[in-house]
């Protein structure tokens, strides 16, 4: 990183309003340049400006040799980048040509209640063939994208990318500034995917254990751990393939909108540094991102900018973003990865000095299982099969000092859980195995399930957490790669208040795998209460995973601002991976009056019910809000 | 070391990006507040407190709706019912009596925890039909159990017999798939009804489904080739291609046994307590 300003992103400085086809092509998408006839018909677009006029539509589609009818805006998937800058009040008359109810949520803005999007609590939604003014004032930068909260059409192609241009430029200025966004498209109508969920919860998973690999497994680790470990799943009924529920039998991966095989292509010189705006715009998938031969320097994260981190890899969430910077220094094309985390499947691009070039693609990761610790089981005689051997090589003792960083900052309130060591848990672990002792020695003890997990619509709670953020996660653990955690990330500034949450809430993350039916400490939406914030508030929310699946968890409206094992602060986000089995915290100002969706970004989770209203308002109601005030409370 | 600068050069440009934005926000008294809060701590402020700006209240506030009106506003309603229509068996058997068409399906409507539930097997000889239908009301009570009350009717060459049920439905561990019935009749009739079936992945459309099921009565009805006790034993062993996981096409054998008072019975009708038969058939679901 050099010199300042003045040598920003190379981009076209748009006039207002302005509807740039083929500059915008350049920017966003360079579109499918050889062999990919049906991959994409459309050109992306830019719009930059303060007024913008979107259309909700449908249009035909063909990613896969089957013509579709996707949710549009301005007919594109995705829709076209809104280009704002930080200050601006920006006006967006939405329009809806659909025949059903629609909406479009600005994922990541800090913005008034009623502008937010969500039909039932932010206004009554877009009738069909009605509009809605959306005007707010932008008070932040960085990259952020937009999408439908109406039933299926985030799926069916609603979402586009939104970057948010920093006054007085970029912090990391690059020669080259692309967005890539991902998703999953399907030719299946998603009401279809959601009922045969229903139905057959495994439906999609095609990478299950068989019989064949039974064999295998006593041939490799003997007939008695094998046992052992099928004994342990098949007395929980829960099946250690189950990653995501909607796989690439269903999907394809699309990158910008294009299909791997049409093979979206950025263009950058020998020597420049190339800004990729990752943004996970898919409805039920995780990606594991890299691009062999290329380091990673991670920049931001849900547009907040981090201090810069080299990894070879991450793992992005639905609804996620991260801005990495890549100085290609050969030339020559390289392979944007992005493997779904089940693998069964993949997007993929290229970066190339020239167009039509193109990098090997290198092969999915072996099926990855899930551990006894995924369960928040203690890794005892049976799970020790299926724990690997601790690998060193990831462990970034360059970190360690970052659990202390805020020391001089802020007051030790230490935590009712009892983590009172604040280098214990996050700078001295390495990835993973180290995470379990540590949530062996605190985290048991002081777990709490509320009664209300005494469901039948609940299939397991977590005994033993993990707690620490230095996990990789699943499928990532040991993988020879440098793989960015959490506990990786340090946003630059510092928290937006340093205030010492007053009270915490604690929620787990609860659901039933073979009933899908998903929720919140074990009450589906319909079955609870809004969370009640007071306006004005600094608090707590502690997750645990009491499910085997990852949740990536988006409060509406607030930051989320993660706080490491011992509560300092972390890494401010709008959207927070949940591990299965972990425990993690982040404190959340409540300065934002009104009524806000709280949910798992997987959206057929959202649809099963795992989806909280918050209520954020004046403290009136016994208790004053501000500092000092509340007890920690379950809920 | 440079990193140091740039973040200095940030700092200035936020902090004039915060006073203008605070400009605007100040109108609204919460945010005043708010402001004056962090403003308390003066210089000290982290570079993100300075350029957070809280957002101003809505302008338009959501008027009440009934949970029902809000949930089909949101496209979201986690209280929906589904329906699933399953053909376990559909198959043609080469029963010592001929040629036999045999069925086992069932067709369940309802949310996450209540479903009704008609189910039904038999099979069809020379025209001849004898199977049951029951129709039943499934509530789920734990992680992996319901309960499952209704009624049950049997049909066949005998006088048909219709009972009140009761039983449970659910998953064992080890992924057996269980149900237990009780049945009970006119003139104090009462039956008892189990099965069990596993699914073993050969492959990931290769499944090999064994089952097990197990039959008693507590009377004997001769009309119906039925005596006390424990009187059935059926042991099916079927191998399934999973072209679609709702398209399966399966051959497989049938093992059956009769006992006791039963299978007297049948011998007394010429027919034998044993029997094995080759299955092929169709196994659907929508």
């Amino acid at each position: 990183m050099s010199s300042m300003p003045s040598s920003r992103a190379r981009l076209p400085q748009l006039s207002r309003r302005s509807f740039l086809q083929a500059a915008g092509a350049g920017l966003f998408v360079l579109g499918a340049p050889r062999g990919a006839g049906w991959a994409q018909s459309h050109a992306q677009t830019v719009l930059t400006g303060s007024h913008f006029d979107l259309q909700i539509g449908e249009a035909p589609f063909n990613f896969t040799g089957n013509k579709r009818v996707g949710t549009v805006v301005n007919g594109q998937i995705p829709g076209p980048l809104l280009r704002w800058r930080e200050g601006d009040t920006v006006t967006l008359r939405v329009a809806n040509r659909l025949a059903a109810r629609s909406s479009i949520h600005w994922h990541g803005m800090i913005l008034p209640a009623d502008m937010d999007g969500v039909p039932g609590l932010s206004f009554e939604g877009i009738p069909s063939l009605g509009e809605y003014l959306y005007r707010f004032k932008v008070n932040q930068a960085g990259t952020y994208w937009y999408h439908a909260h109406s039933r299926f059409q985030e799926q069916t192609g609603l979402y586009g990318p939104i970057v948010i241009e920093r006054r007085g430029g970029e912090r990391f200025p690059t020669e080259r500034d692309y967005v890539v966004m991902l998703s999953d498209w399907t030719d299946i109508d998603p009401e279809r995917i959601f009922a045969v969920l229903k139905k057959h919860s495994d439906y999609y998973n095609f990478r299950r254990r068989t019989v064949g690999e039974f064999f295998a497994d006593v041939r490799k680790n003997g007939w008695s751990e094998t046992v052992a470990d099928r004994r342990m799943w098949g007395e929980m009924r829960m099946n250690p393939t189950d990653m995501l529920d909607v796989s690439g039998y269903a999907y394809t991966y699309l990158m910008n909108g294009v299909t791997p095989t049409g093979n979206w292509t950025g263009l950058f010189s020998r020597g420049e540094k190339v800004r990729l705006r990752f943004i996970n715009g898919s409805s039920m998938t995780f990606f594991d991102v890299r691009i062999p031969g290329l380091k990673l320097t991670v920049v931001a994260t849900d547009g907040q900018d981090v201090e810069p981190v080299s990894v070879d890899e991450f793992r992005i969430g639905a609804a996620e973003t991260y801005d990495v910077i890549v100085e290609p220094k050969d030339d020559r094309a390289y392979t944007i990865f992005a493997q779904a985390m089940d693998r069964s499947g993949y997007a993929r691009g290229t970066l190339s000095p020239s167009p039509g070039l193109e990098a090997e693609i290198p092969p999915l990761d072996p099926r990855p299982l899930l551990t006894m610790g995924d369960m928040g089981m203690s890794h005892g005689a049976h799970a020790a099969g299926s724990m690997k051997p601790m690998d060193h090589s990831q462990m970034d003792h360059g970190q360690m000092n970052h659990g202390q960083r805020n020391h001089g900052q802020r007051s030790h309130g230490q935590r009712s859980s009892g983590e009172t060591d604040p280098h214990a848990a996050h700078g001295s672990s390495a990835q993973r195995g180290a995470v379990d002792h540590a949530a062996m020695g605190h985290g048991a003890s002081a777990l709490h399930h509320p009664s209300t997990e005494r469901t039948p619509l609940q299939d397991m709670q977590a005994e033993q957490p993990n707690i620490g953020l230095n996990d990789p996660g699943v499928g990532l653990r040991n993988n020879g790669r440098r793989v960015l955690t959490y506990a990786d990330l340090h946003t630059i500034g510092g928290p937006i208040d340093r205030r010492e949450p007053a009270r915490e809430i604690e929620l787990h993350l609860t659901g039933h795998m073979e009933r899908f039916v998903w929720s919140f400490n074990g009450q589906k939406f319909s079955e609870a209460k809004p969370l009640k914030f007071r306006l004005g508030e600094r608090l707590r929310i502690t997750l645990v995973n009491d499910s085997m699946m990852t949740h990536p968890i988006h409060l509406h409206g607030m930051w989320s601002e993660i706080e490491d094992a011992s509560g300092h602060f972390q890494v401010r986000k709008h959207t927070v991976n949940v591990n299965p089995a972990q425990k993690l915290s982040y404190a959340v100002t409540a300065d934002a009056p009104g009524r806000w969706a709280y949910h798992c970004h997987l959206l057929y989770h959202m649809e099963a019910g795992m989806f909280r209203e918050v209520h954020v308002e004046s403290g009136d109601e016994g208790g004053a809000g501000g500092p000092g005030a509340g007890h920690g409370a379950h809920s | 070391m440079s990193a140091r600068i740039r973040v200095h050069m940030a700092l200035a440009l936020t902090m004039s990006a915060a006073a203008a934005g605070a400009q605007e926000e100040h109108q609204h008294h919460e945010h005043a507040q708010h402001q004056a809060h962090h403003a308390s701590h003066g210089d000290q402020r982290t570079e993100s407190e300075r350029a957070h700006v809280p957002p101003p209240p809505p302008k338009y506030v959501m008027r009440d709706m009934s949970e029902e009106e809000m949930a089909e506003m949101m496209g979201m309603d986690d209280t929906a019912p589904f329906g699933m229509v399953l053909f376990d068996q559909f198959e043609w058997r080469d029963a010592d009596a001929g040629d036999t068409l045999g069925w086992d399906g069932r067709l369940w409507y309802g949310n996450d925890y209540d479903k009704a539930l008609l189910k039904t097997e038999g099979e069809r000889t020379d025209s001849e039909y004898e199977g049951s239908a029951e129709l039943l009301w499934d509530h789920v009570i734990s992680r992996w159990w319901s309960v499952q009350a209704g009624v049950a009717h049997d049909f066949g060459e005998g006088p048909s017999r219709t009972w009140a049920a009761f039983g449970v439905q659910g998953l064992a561990p080890y992924w057996f798939e269980v149900e237990a019935l009780m049945y009970a009749g006119e003139e104090g009739r009462t039956a008892a009804n189990f099965s069990a079936e596993y699914e073993m992945f050969l492959t990931q459309r290769l499944v090999l489904q064994p089952k097990v099921e197990l039959s008693a009565y507590g009377k004997d009805d001769a009309a119906n080739g039925v005596g006390s006790g424990f009187s059935d034993a059926e042991l099916a062993l079927r191998l399934r291609y999973e072209i679609r996981r709702e398209f399966a096409p399966y051959i497989g054998v049938l093992w059956s046994r009769k006992f006791g008072e039963t299978a007297d019975l049948a011998r007394a009708e010429g027919n034998d307590a044993d029997d094995v038969q080759f299955v092929a058939g169709l196994r659907v679901w929508f």
